[in-house]
């Protein structure tokens, strides 16, 4: 099945989707790793750079070009979400509904809750062709693929390879 | 010099080798599931978007590593690690690449893929006035599953073959499969390693020359993609697209593994420098 969404996501929306099935994703979503998960378990919520309930956090260091007074994302596939497994429990706790990226997580985390997607690994030219614009970045500071980029989507076509429901589709 | 260094750099991040093109085509054929299909088919279109655009196809432009030939006669050996150093920090501003260099202490970014002891530059003296430079950018995600072995010598290579299969096994879609293993026996543990990733420099679907090895390698591969992973880690007949094997004299008492996996994205460009100052660039 494949359903078009947008972001934010409600409890809804991910609860009736399905390991397997192919999401065209729209919409607002959030890069982070390592460091900026750190970051936004280390600061009280209303200092938050982004609105938590319903965000979809994409695990991903783009490669970005400077333009104007802007940037352009040149490149930006996932990263391996394995490495954020320990950050998952807290960050799903702030109404995270969804996370994309690749390898698979901990898959009870979701449950009853959020949804995994997955993008395909290495495949960063083909995934900045579904992002419209960086409409902002924050946390320079922590270096150009762990800072936290807020980037337009339009159709990104995602797999969910973990849902709500305690299926998934890694061996 | 420096110039040739950054076009090498740019033909490596933004064109796939043919050789490995193929591969992964030849496994699109073969795979069945529509979501191991989703996925090839994401990974051939991001490969051509990468050659037709000019851009860098995975995100994760690497640590670069540069392995030299250097003939003891080339006039510009003095100059070179200069010029690869030079030329990572314009790669990085031109290609563009993704700054990937992270101080040890502090966790600040150097922004340009150069600090201590990046990029990696391995040198081999050879005779003649030539240098030859393969330019290997490596991605963190599947870096993170190498893997080392000081197997004992009784486990000879049947525990290679088991250490092997079991850690790839054990990396599942981490590393961004279909992979292709690189692996060093031999040596000592550091030698070991260095030779599982000067193999992955060879062409896919290119055997080693002793017929033996070859064999092994067919062995592993066989063994490997019997696992299921397949593409990203969901299921399916391709987890590996190849297993290239180097080996060097060991101590009797040692058999060590070196095992580097390699993301479908095998990445690499040649370029040599002729002692007039000519440059060639492949890949």
């Amino acid at each position: 099945m494949a359903v078009k969404l947008k972001t934010p996501l409600s409890e809804e929306d991910v609860l009736k989707l399905r390991a397997g099935d192919i999401v065209h994703l729209s919409g607002t979503i959030y890069t982070a790793r390592d460091s900026a998960h750190r970051r936004i378990l280390s600061l009280p919520r209303e200092e938050l750079p982004f609105e938590p309930e319903g965000a979809v956090i994409y695990h991903c260091g783009p490669v970005v070009r400077k333009r104007g007074d802007g940037y352009e994302v040149v490149s930006a596939g996932p990263t391996t979400s394995a490495r954020m497994n320990a950050y998952l429990d807290e960050i799903l706790n702030l109404g995270v509904r969804g996370i994309i990226g690749k390898g698979g997580m901990e898959v009870r985390s979701f449950k009853d809750r959020a949804v995994y997607f997955a993008f395909t690994g290495g495949a960063g030219s083909l995934a900045a062709k579904s992002i419209k614009r960086v409409k902002a970045v924050h946390w320079l500071d922590l270096g150009i693929p762990e800072a936290l980029w807020v980037l337009e989507v339009e159709d990104f076509p995602v797999l969910v390879a973990i849902d709500s429901h305690g299926n998934s589709l890694y061996r | 010099m420096a110039n040739a260094i950054v076009e090498a750099i740019r033909l490596a991040v933004t064109r796939i080798p043919d050789d490995v093109v193929l591969a992964l085509e030849e496994a699109y054929g073969r795979e069945e599931s529509e979501i191991a299909r989703f996925n090839l088919e994401n990974i051939l279109k991001a490969i051509d978007i990468g050659k037709t655009e000019s851009i860098p196809v995975c995100q994760d432009t690497g640590t670069l590593t540069f392995f030299v030939k250097a003939g003891v006669n080339s006039p510009f050996l003095g100059e070179l690690e200069d010029a690869i150093i030079e030329a990572t920090r314009r790669a990085t501003e031109d290609v563009p690449l993704r700054p990937n260099a992270v101080d040890i202490l502090t966790g600040r970014n150097s922004g340009d893929n150069t600090g201590r002891g990046v990029p990696i530059i391995h040198w081999e003296i050879t005779e003649g006035d030539e240098i030859e430079v393969a330019v290997l950018p490596k991605g963190g995600g599947s870096e993170n599953c190498s893997a080392l072995a000081m197997l004992t010598p009784s486990e000879g290579w049947e525990g290679v073959k088991r250490f092997v299969v079991a850690h790839v096994k054990a990396c599942g879609g981490k590393p961004c499969p279909p992979v292709i293993l690189g692996i060093g026996v031999g040596g000592s543990a550091d030698l070991s390693l260095k030779l599982a990733k000067k193999a992955l420099l060879r062409r896919v679907g290119e055997g080693h020359p002793n017929e033996r090895i070859a064999g092994l390698e067919g062995e592993i591969l066989g063994a490997v993609n019997s696992l299921g992973i397949g593409p990203m880690g969901m299921g399916g007949r391709t987890t590996a697209l190849d297993v290239k094997i180097e080996v060097a004299h060991r101590h009797p008492a040692s058999f060590p593994v070196g095992l580097v996996v390699q993301c479908w994205a095998n990445r690499r460009a040649f370029l040599r420098i002729k002692p007039d100052g000519r440059v060639e660039v492949w890949q």
